[in-house]
């Protein structure tokens, strides 16, 4: 039986109700399997699971039966692609890992259905998460449900980008076919689709949710965090997804707080810095305005904002396009067609490297691997990659120095709402400045969130962002929480699964 | 005169300088990396795990174990020990290498610099300097016999600890080299972190061979890959380093190569030169923190090192009063030493010595076993001595209990009782074996008295021959002296 209604429920809400039993996880899973379907034009999902799904829903019902409900038991979430899951079609959006089924399930996601909660499938993403735009998908690129413009010429109607890379993720929450879904952040790749998608996606700090099972791209910068409605969904995914994990090295041995119960809507005199490099020449007015507007949201709540400086910030983008780069492309040497995935036969050894390489990546991993082949090679090592690595310590200082002086950081997601598909693809530099708000805090491994704020003049979402100190993902979240109550934004895109009753 | 350690050519003398780098597998029961199982022999691609096939998203941990192994090592060559160190990544693409990229230590390894000291057979002590010891992962075996055209691989290799042990250029010769390998396998097993056991792989070597005039500097080098015994390092250098003389002579210059040994003709061949040579992209292994070492940890290492082949010689030379040869030879293996103290134990160091050194290593030469599998006990030779002590058998005899031990692993005494080999000690006894020889040789008796002495010890060897050999020679001696004075 298909309820639409269920479909506009917050997680929080969905819990309780599950919980009072107003109606029953199959219930629910049955709802969202039908959106999933429903929202198939916009391409956010690679494999959806609906058998498992409802198996998993099952699960839960005998458990509410028995009193015995775990923490997110019978919330039907998505799972990016970049994911590992047992048994179940896993590509990273690429050509390469054509059939690959993983014998283990990652750490995250093993966590949450430990947690109860229920896979409605895999989410799209840009290919290896390298995009911005979602559009670098072997599996075609994903469509933003915010893509009717009101304001559009005629003629003008392109759909427009989800962001990426978790693009799939922020379409399928933000269209009401997912109430929750994990992304992996590398520069910006929850945040800025969260902004573009109108949701609320949480890069957490590096350390805090285990790497072990997620497809790498760049392993000191992948940052696994939670994408969803609220800022209370995200506390509560945040907190079922994190943890000590012995089997990744750069997992942080702390403890994981409650962080919903982070959420007391009191910031008095939090000091809130205010970054003045980010005033990025040739940003839009209207961002500006936003960002001044939620300023004045968190003062009026009783916070101090306070004018700080980042001086590295403009480094921060070119250290990024090389560290990032340098990591993948050796992160990437080991799909070679000898093992998994897709083989390419060639008449010798490098033949078949060669070949299967060349089939199986597209043109913005290439680009990647060999920017990073380029820059770690004897001769260029000093001059790109050792000294990224030094302004990468520099830009970590510039922010453990705000953080003397203020609790947590505003600034915009992105420096502009979702552009249309194709508008970019031509210029990567163009694209790579997408990430340049979204960037620094990811090579600083920091904690940081986008709140959807406010529409742009063509109608679109704008997210604000929250930067805290590591492991200060209670400050952070606390702030966003303030941040969404006084934005009040309950605007909902042009498309949305259950036609958003 | 010709220098030492210098090798005639045809426009004079010339020096050889070689550097190894050796690969020593640790002894662990898990990989460097992954829990996955070490064991030699098994069935290919049983003791791989996810990790080690480097499949999507999987992540090293570095194995405690390892750690500990690579630093006792350090320890045991007096190196210093790095209490911070880095894991890099070495990138490069081969099928028996899955992630694409071998974990290795590049510019900051957990070993600086150490020493080894050899002792060479002309009596000479050599010290070799070591310049560093690191951690990395071994490849898996590509396999190219299986099929006609495929190659096949087997990972149970793949990311096994190895510690790459790199001495500075400091040999000088093949038979230096032979020598400083021997040491080094001798520390390992002393420390119980390397096997060193050449035929499964455990231990392999590169040799950086260049030649010079003497006094000159360093030559361009040649590396020589992948050698796995002590016999072929040797042969590849003495080959090697002929032919870069060769060269050098006829005018020629050394192309910095790779080479490759073949072991059929014992000839070295150019693997890749050093335009071919890899770019290797070393970074630091962002999927793994800097490997800190807590240096309390260290020192509880150090205070239980086991004493190590030089001091062990040294208290066998001040303890046992054995000479530095015999002390050298009896280190050279751990259980031999093991072995010869539990002989000497209560006993006449010398003598144990000379058993162990002798018969022993004779007999388990013939059969073909090392000291391990000696059919003979330490507490069996043992016993064996006390009763030469006690007198209850010469030393003659001995030696045919020994043999008899050999042959049916019995203890002496139930040998020297089935087979009444007890020696004659009752004066009574030897004295009238005396008096019938005397007897019954009244001629030579005469021939004695007229002054041919040498008939003495034609005497001797009829009072021995008629108690078959179990009189007492001491006694026998004194007492024939007496009845031939008293004649």
């Amino acid at each position: 039986m298909k309820d639409p209604s269920l479909l506009a429920l917050t997680l929080a809400q969905a819990r309780d109700g599950l919980a009072r039993k107003s109606f029953s996880a199959r219930e629910l899973a049955r709802a969202y399997n039908e959106a999933v379907s429903e929202i198939e034009p916009l391409n956010a999902y690679i494999t959806p699971t609906p058998e498992r799904a409802l198996a998993m829903a099952e699960a839960t019902d005998q458990r509410l039966a028995r009193d015995e409900a775990l923490p997110l038991d019978g919330i039907p979430i998505a799972v990016k692609d970049l994911y590992c899951t047992k048994g179940v079609l896993t590509t990273a959006a690429s050509h390469i890992l054509d059939g690959f089924h993983p014998p283990y399930e990652s750490t995250v996601t093993d966590k949450l259905w430990q947690s109860g909660a229920v896979m409605l499938g895999k989410a799209n993403l840009d290919e290896f998460a390298m995009g911005s735009s979602n559009t670098t998908s072997y599996y075609g690129p994903v469509e933003n449900p915010w893509r009717h413009r009101p304001e559009r010429q005629i003629g003008d109607n392109r759909p427009l980008v989800p962001g990426g890379s978790s693009g799939g993720s922020a379409a399928a929450v933000a269209a009401r076919a997912a109430l929750a879904a994990t992304g992996t952040d590398t520069g910006g790749s929850i945040r800025q689709p969260a902004s573009f998608c109108g949701i609320v996606g949480l890069k957490p700090t590096y350390g805090r949710c285990s790497r072990w099972g997620v497809v790498a791209y760049a392993s000191s910068l992948d940052h696994p965090g939670p994408m969803t409605r609220t800022v209370r969904d995200a506390a509560i995914l945040l907190r079922a997804m994190s943890g000590h994990d012995p089997r990744d090295s750069t997992s942080a041995p702390v403890a994981v707080p409650n962080f919903e119960a982070a959420l007391t809507g009191d910031i008095r005199g939090l000091r809130i810095g205010i970054p003045r490099e980010y005033r990025a020449d040739g940003m839009s007015g209207e961002i500006e305005t936003l960002w001044q507007q939620g300023v004045e949201w968190l003062r009026a709540a009783g916070a101090e904002p306070v004018d700080i400086s980042l001086p590295m910030t403009k480094y921060a983008l070119p250290t990024y396009y090389i560290i990032a780069p340098a990591e993948a492309s050796s992160n990437l040497a080991r799909y070679d067609g000898v093992r998994f995935g897709l083989r390419v036969e060639g008449n010798s050894l490098d033949e078949m490297y060669e070949l299967t390489r060349a089939a199986g990546f597209g043109a913005e991993v290439r680009r990647r691997v060999l920017i990073g082949t380029y820059v770690l090679s004897a001769g260029y090592y000093d001059a790109y990659y050792l000294k990224a690595q030094r302004v990468r310590t520099l830009i970590t200082r510039d922010f453990v120095t705000a953080f003397e002086r203020v609790d947590c950081i505003l600034a915009p997601t992105a420096p502009s709402a979702a552009f249309a598909i194709g508008e970019k693809t031509d210029d990567p530099i163009a694209m790579y400045l997408n990430d340049v708000f979204t960037v620094p805090p990811s090579l600083a491994g920091l904690p940081a969130i986008s709140v959807p704020a406010g529409l742009s003049g063509d109608g679109l979402p704008l997210g604000l962002q929250i930067i805290g100190r590591a492991f200060d993902e209670e400050t952070v979240l606390r702030a966003a929480e303030v941040l969404e109550s006084a934005a009040q934004f309950r605007h909902l895109p042009s498309f949305v699964a259950g036609g958003g009753r | 005169m010709i220098a030492k350690g210098t090798i005639g050519g045809r426009t004079g003398q010339w020096e050889t300088v070689i550097g190894l780098e050796v690969h020593a597998q640790v002894i662990s029961k898990a990989k460097l990396f992954s829990g996955a199982p070490t064991d030699f022999g098994a069935e290919p691609n049983t003791q791989v795990s996810p990790v080690d096939a480097a499949f999507p998203g999987m992540l090293p941990v570095i194995n405690r174990s390892c750690v500990e192994q690579a630093v006792k090592t350090g320890l045991g060559l007096g190196a210093e020990i790095r209490l911070e160190s880095v894991f890099d990544r070495k990138n490069y693409f081969y099928p028996d290498l899955p992630p694409g990229y071998q974990i290795s230590q590049y510019q900051q390894p957990v070993v600086g610099r150490g020493c080894v000291v050899l002792d060479m057979p002309d009596g000479t002590a050599r010290e070799i300097g070591i310049t560093r010891l690191h951690l990395e992962q071994d490849a898996g075996k590509s396999l190219h016999d299986q099929h006609p055209n495929l190659t096949y691989v087997d990972l149970n290799r793949a990311g096994v600890a190895l510690m790459e042990i790199v001495s500075e250029p400091d040999l000088r010769s093949a038979e230096e080299s032979g020598v400083y390998l021997r040491k080094l396998r001798s520390i390992l097993r002393y420390l119980g972190t390397c096997d060193g056991n050449m035929e499964e792989g455990s231990l392999r070597c590169d040799c950086n061979v260049s030649v010079r005039r003497p006094g000159e500097p360093y030559g361009t080098r040649c590396e020589i890959k992948n050698l796995n015994s002590i016999r072929y390092v040797m042969q590849a250098i003495e080959y090697e380093a002929r032919r870069q003389i060769e060269i050098i002579e006829e005018g020629g210059t050394i192309a910095q190569q790779t080479r490759l040994f073949d072991v059929g003709r014992g000839i070295t061949r150019p693997m890749r030169s050093k335009e071919e040579a890899h770019d290797y992209r070393y970074f630091p292994d962002p999927d793994l923190l800097p490997l800190v070492l807590d240096p309390e940890w260290v020192e509880r290492l150090r205070a239980e090192l086991p004493e190590l082949p030089d001091a062990k010689k040294a208290r066998f030379v001040s303890d046992y009063g054995l000479s530095a040869d015999d002390a050298g030879v009896l280190v050279a293996e751990k259980e031999t030493a093991l072995f010869f103290e539990r002989v000497a134990a209560g006993r006449d160091p010398k003598a144990a010595a000379n058993w162990v050194m002798g018969n022993l290593f004779g007999a388990l030469n013939r059969l073909g076993v090392g000291i391990d599998r000696s059919p003979v006990s330490a507490e069996g030779l043992g016993s064996l001595l006390d009763l030469i002590a006690d007198g209850t058998i010469s030393g003659r005899l001995a030696k045919d209990v020994f043999a008899e031990m050999v042959a049916s692993g019995s203890n002496p005494a139930a040998i020297v009782e089935a087979k009444g080999l007890r020696q004659v000690t009752d004066e009574g006894a030897i004295a009238a074996v005396i008096d019938s020889v005397l007897a019954a040789q009244a001629d030579k008796v005469a021939e004695y008295r007229a002054g041919r002495d040498k008939l003495y010890g034609f005497f001797v060897g009829q009072v021995m021959r008629a108690t078959q050999g179990k009189a007492n020679p001491t006694l026998v001696n004194e007492m024939l002296k007496k009845k031939l004075a008293a004649l």
